[in-house]
C-alpha cells in the first residue's frame, strides 16, 4: 500500500486544477495522521485483510491437525491457543474492522457529507487496533502462551492461563474503545451531517444498517469490558466474581459475556444485510423490494438480539422457564430475517439481472447465509440443542453465517465499490474465477461439519475417534482450497490498481445513490458543499415506497 | 469403508469412492439407527436408546424437513429468477417494489410454523426437567481430565461406591504427539474405541429412572452421551440434575462437551447398561469392597444402625427426589 500512496501523491503533486484531490504530503502525514474518511477506510480494510490472513493461518494449523485421527503436529494446549486466537483475530481483527472500513468509506459518500463528524477521533479509532493486536498476538511468544480457553473466555478455565490472559484483557479493552469511538462517530455523522433532502427514510439501507449497528456497539462493548475486567481481578486481585469457593458464580460470566456476545454477532451481520440490499437492486435493475420493511426488519433484529443471549447457555442448568423463554425469543428472530430474505428474492424476481462479481457474491450470500439461518433455527430448539451444543454442528452454523455470510458480503462490497475508490475496473473473468473457486471450497470446508456434529464430534478438540476421520479429511481439503482465495483476491485487486481499465462515474449500469454522482476515483475531498439531491439519483428517493 | 465394499470391484478406486459416498448419502440419512458408535461418513444424529433421545431425534428431523421445504421454495425461486429474468435473455425489469398480500403471508405463515415447532419441543423440555420419582441417584463430577462417579443411593438405601473413570491406556498411548501408533488399532472387539473407552465405565440398570447430579471440581466440563439424548454442564459450585431411563442393554459412549483445558478431548464417558439383577449384584459387590476397605480397626460395639456412618465425603449428598 505504501508504494501506491506515494504513487498517488506523485500523480497529483502538480495537479493545479483539482484542489479536492490535495492529499497530505508525506507517507507519515497521510497515513498516520489521517483525518480523511476515505484513507481511514482504506487503513481499516488493509488491516482487516492482514488480520484475516493471520487468522486463516491459525485455522490452517487447526485443519492440518484435524486432517487425520491421532496427533501429528501440535500439542493439545497449543491447539487450544490456535482455536482461541483464530476466533479472536477473525472476529475482532478481520470482520469488524472490515465493516468499519466500509462504513468509513461509504457513509459520508452515501449521505452527501464531507467526512465523518469527528475526523480526529476517527484516526484514533483505527490506530488503536494495530496496538491492540500487537499486544494480543505477542502472547503467543510469552511464557504461558497465548490465551487457550476459547474466545468465549469462560472462567474458571480462562483464568488458568498464564499472563497472556492479562494481555488478552487489555487488548479487548483497546478494541472496545476503538469500536465505541467509531460507533459514536457513525451515529453523529448519520444523524447530523446528511445533506438537505437526504431524509432518514431515503437513506441507503447500508447507512441504516450501520446506524443501528452503531447503537448495538455502544450498548454492548462496555458490557464485554466489564466481563473481562472481572476476569482480570479474579485472576490477579483476589476477587471471586466467578469463583464459587469465594461465593461467586461461573455462570454469571456466561450471562454477562453472552449479553455482549449475542448482539455482537448481529453487529457482524447487519452491515452485511445493508451491503446486499445495495448490490442486488443494482444488478437486478429493479428497486429494492420493501425498503421500509427492510429497515424495520433490521431494527427488529437488533432489538431482539438483546433478549436472546441465553440460547448460548442452554446446557448450563437454567430453570425450565428461562430455557422456554429464550427458546421462543430466539425462534422469533427467524421472522424479520425471513422477511429480509424474501425481499431480496422479490427484488431479483421480475428484474433484468446481470451477474458481475458483486452480484455473484451477493446472491451466494442470500443462499448460504439462509442455510446458516436454518441450522440456527434448529439450534434454537432446546431439546435438539442438547445434542448440538458444543459440537461441530454449532461450528458449521456460525461459519456459514460468518464466512459465507459476513465475509462474502464484505468481498461483494469491495468488488462493488472498488472502481469508485480507485477509478479502475478489476478483471471480471478472474473475479468470477475467484468467486466460483470460493463457492466450491467453502462448502467442501464447512458443510461436512454439520454431519460431524450430528454424528457426535465435540468442538475444540485436536483429536477424535476414527469414525470422524472421513468428513474431517474432506473439510481439511476444503480449507486448503480456501487458503488460496485471499491470494487470488489480492492479485486481482493489485493488478487492477496497477493496470485496470478506467472506471466510469456510474461504474454499474443501474447504480443509484450519491456515491455514484462523484468521479471515479472519488476525489480526496467530496461534498465539501452539500450536493443538490435529486430523488431520481437515489435508490430510495420515492418516499411513498 | 463398508459401502465401498458393496460396490463392484470392477470400478476404479475413484469411481468406487464416489459411489460409496452416494450410497452413504442415501443410507446415511437414516443413520438414526442406534449404532453403539458413530459410523464413518455418518450424516445424521443417533436416535439413541431412551424415549427422550428418540423424541429429540424427532424434533430434530421435524426442524430439518421444515428447513428443507423452505429452502426448496426460496432457493427454487432464486434459481428460476436467475434464468427467467436475465438481461442477456432480454428480460425487461419490472418496477414494482411492494406486494402487501405477499408480505403479510410471509410474515404470518413463518410465525405459525414456529409455533408448530415449538410445541413438541416445549413438551419434551417439561418432561426432561422432572427428575423426581427417580429410583436411584448417581453423582457425576468432572475433573481435569477424568470423570468421578458416586453411587449415592438406590431407593432409600445409601451407597458409598465411588470411582474415577479415565481414558483407557491404549488410547492414551496412541494419542501422544507423534506416537506413530495407529488409532484404528484401538478396538474393543469390532468396535473402534479410540478416545471413546475408559478403565471404569459407569454401570446403570436398564428400565430404571436414574437421576444424575452433575458438578465440576475445577473448571466447567459437560457430560454427554449422545445415545441418552441430553447433555449437562458440570460446573464447580453448582449442582445440576438430569435423568435417564435406558431400555436397551448395551455400552454407550460419549465425550466431555465443554472446553476444559489441554485434555478436553481425552476424557470420554462410557455407560454400561445392564439388566437390574445384574446391576444390583455388581453394585453390592462394589459396596462390599468399600465396606471392607473402610472396616473399623477395632470391633465396633454392637451393630450401628444402618443409615450410618458418614463417609468422609467432600460434598454433601443431595437427598433423593
Amino acid at each position: 500500500m505504501a508504494t501506491q500512496a506515494t504513487a498517488h501523491h506523485d500523480d497529483h503533486a502538480h495537479d493545479a486544477h483539482d484542489h479536492h484531490d490535495h492529499k497530505p504530503h508525506g507517507f507519515f502525514n497521510r497515513w498516520v495522521f489521517s483525518t480523511n474518511h476515505k484513507d481511514i477506510g482504506t487503513l481499516y480494510l488493509v488491516f482487516a485483510f492482514i488480520m484475516a490472513c493471520i487468522g486463516a493461518g491459525f485455522s490452517g494449523v487447526i485443519r492440518t491437525e484435524l486432517m487425520k485421527p491421532g496427533l501429528q503436529f501440535v500439542q493439545p494446549y497449543f491447539f487450544n491457543e490456535m482455536t482461541t486466537m483464530h476466533a479472536l483475530v477473525m472476529i475482532f481483527g478481520a470482520i469488524m474492522p472490515a465493516f468499519v472500513g466500509l462504513a468509513n468509506w461509504m457513509i459520508p459518500l452515501q449521505i452527501g457529507a464531507p467526512d465523518m463528524a469527528l475526523p480526529r477521533m476517527n484516526n484514533w479509532s483505527f490506530w488503536i487496533l494495530p496496538f491492540a493486536f500487537t499486544m494480543l498476538l505477542s502472547t503467543l511468544f510469552m511464557k504461558g502462551g497465548a490465551p487457550a480457553g476459547g474466545w468465549t473466555m469462560y472462567p474458571p478455565l480462562a483464568i488458568q492461563g498464564g499472563d497472556g490472559v492479562a494481555f488478552l484483557v487489555f487488548s479487548v479493552h483497546l478494541m472496545g474503545i476503538s469500536s465505541i469511538m467509531g460507533a459514536i462517530n457513525i451515529i453523529a455523522t448519520i444523524l447530523n451531517m446528511r445533506a438537505p433532502g437526504m431524509d432518514l427514510l431515503k437513506m441507503p439501507v447500508f447507512v441504516w444498517s450501520w446506524l443501528i449497528t452503531a447503537f448495538l456497539l455502544i450498548a454492548v462493548m462496555p458490557v464485554l469490558a466489564g466481563a473481562v475486567t472481572m476476569l482480570l481481578t479474579d485472576k490477579y486481585f483476589g476477587t471471586s466474581f466467578f469463583n464459587a469457593a469465594g461465593g461467586g458464580d461461573p455462570v454469571m460470566f456466561q450471562h454477562i459475556f453472552w449479553f455482549f456476545g449475542h448482539p455482537e454477532v448481529y453487529i457482524m451481520i447487519l452491515p452485511a444485510f445493508g451491503i446486499v440490499s445495495e448490490i442486488i437492486p443494482t444488478f437486478s435493475r429493479k428497486p429494492l423490494f420493501g425498503y421500509q420493511a427492510m429497515v424495520f426488519a433490521i431494527a427488529s433484529i437488533a432489538f431482539l438480539s438483546f433478549i436472546v443471549w441465553g440460547h448460548h447457555m442452554f446446557t448450563v442448568g437454567m430453570p425450565l422457564g428461562g430455557e422456554l423463554y429464550f427458546m421462543f425469543a430466539t425462534m422469533l428472530i427467524a421472522v424479520p430475517t425471513g422477511v429480509k430474505v424474501f425481499n431480496w428474492v422479490s427484488t431479483m424476481w421480475g428484474g433484468s439481472m446481470s451477474f458481475e462479481a458483486p452480484m455473484l457474491w451477493a446472491i451466494s450470500f442470500v443462499i448460504l447465509f439462509t442455510i446458516g439461518g436454518f441450522s440456527g433455527l434448529m439450534l434454537a430448539l432446546v431439546p435438539a440443542d442438547f445434542q448440538y451444543q458444543d459440537t461441530y454442528f454449532v461450528v458449521a452454523h456460525f461459519h456459514y453465517v460468518l464466512v459465507t455470510g459476513a465475509l462474502f458480503a464484505i468481498i461483494a462490497a469491495i468488488y462493488y465499490w472498488w472502481p469508485k475508490w480507485t477509478g479502475k475496473m478489476y478483471n471480471e473473468t478472474w473475479a468470477k474465477f475467484h468467486f466460483w473457486w470460493s463457492m466450491v471450497f467453502v462448502n467442501v470446508l464447512f458443510f461436512p461439519q454439520h454431519f460431524l456434529g450430528l454424528a457426535g464430534m465435540p468442538r475444540r478438540i485436536p483429536d477424535y475417534n476414527v469414525a470422524f476421520a472421513d468428513w474431517n479429511l474432506v473439510s481439511t481439503i476444503g480449507a486448503y482450497g480456501m487458503f488460496l482465495t485471499p491470494i487470488m483476491m489480492f492479485v486481482i485487486l493489485w493488478t487492477s490498481k496497477r493496470s485496470g481499465a478506467p472506471a466510469t462515474q456510474h461504474v454499474w449500469e443501474a447504480s443509484h445513490g450519491l456515491e455514484w454522482t462523484v468521479p471515479s476515483p472519488a476525489p480526496f475531498h467530496t461534498f465539501e458543499t452539500p450536493p443538490l439531491i435529486h430523488d431520481e439519483d437515489l435508490a430510495h428517493g420515492d418516499v411513498t415506497h | 469403508m463398508k459401502a465401498a465394499g458393496l460396490v463392484s470391484s470392477k470400478l476404479g478406486g475413484f469411481t468406487r469412492t464416489c459411489a460409496a459416498l452416494a450410497a452413504s448419502v442415501a443410507l446415511g440419512g437414516y443413520a438414526g439407527a442406534a449404532h453403539a458408535l458413530a459410523q464413518p461418513w455418518q450424516l445424521n444424529m443417533t436416535q439413541g436408546v431412551t424415549e427422550t433421545s428418540r423424541t429429540v431425534y424427532g424434533i430434530h428431523m421435524l426442524a430439518f424437513w421444515v428447513c428443507v421445504v423452505i429452502g426448496i421454495i426460496v432457493f427454487g425461486a432464486m434459481i428460476v429468477s436467475m434464468f427467467k429474468f436475465r438481461k442477456s435473455k432480454g428480460a425487461v425489469a419490472a418496477t414494482w417494489s411492494h406486494n402487501t398480500v405477499a408480505e403479510i403471508i410471509w410474515t404470518v405463515v413463518p410465525i405459525a410454523i414456529l409455533v408448530l415447532m415449538a410445541a413438541p419441543a416445549t413438551k419434551v423440555m417439561i418432561g426432561m426437567a422432572h427428575t423426581e420419582e427417580s429410583e436411584m441417584t448417581i453423582k457425576i463430577t468432572g475433573y481435569q481430565w477424568k470423570w468421578g462417579y458416586d453411587y449415592v443411593n438406590v431407593g432409600d438405601k445409601p451407597y458409598h461406591v465411588h470411582f474415577i473413570s479415565r481414558l483407557d491406556i491404549a488410547s492414551d498411548k496412541t494419542r501422544q504427539l507423534k506416537s506413530g501408533m495407529d488409532p484404528y488399532a484401538v478396538k474393543q472387539g469390532n468396535e473402534q474405541t479410540y478416545l471413546l473407552d475408559v478403565d471404569h465405565p459407569l454401570v446403570v440398570p436398564t428400565d430404571t429412572k436414574v437421576r444424575f447430579v452433575v458438578t465440576g471440581d475445577d473448571v466447567i466440563h459437560a457430560w454427554w452421551v449422545p445415545q441418552l439424548g441430553w447433555k449437562q454442564d458440570a460446573i464447580p459450585g453448582i449442582i445440576n440434575d438430569a435423568w435417564t431411563n435406558i431400555h436397551d442393554p448395551g455400552v454407550y459412549r460419549g465425550q466431555c462437551a465443554e472446553l476444559c483445558g489441554q485434555d478436553h478431548a481425552f476424557m470420554p464417558i462410557v455407560v454400561k447398561a445392564v439388566p437390574k439383577a445384574e446391576f444390583t449384584q455388581w453394585l453390592d459387590q462394589q459396596e462390599a469392597a468399600y465396606a471392607q476397605a473402610h472396616a473399623p480397626a477395632a470391633p465396633a460395639p454392637a451393630a450401628t444402625p444402618a443409615p450410618a456412618a458418614p463417609a468422609p465425603a467432600a460434598t454433601p449428598t443431595p437427598s433423593n427426589g
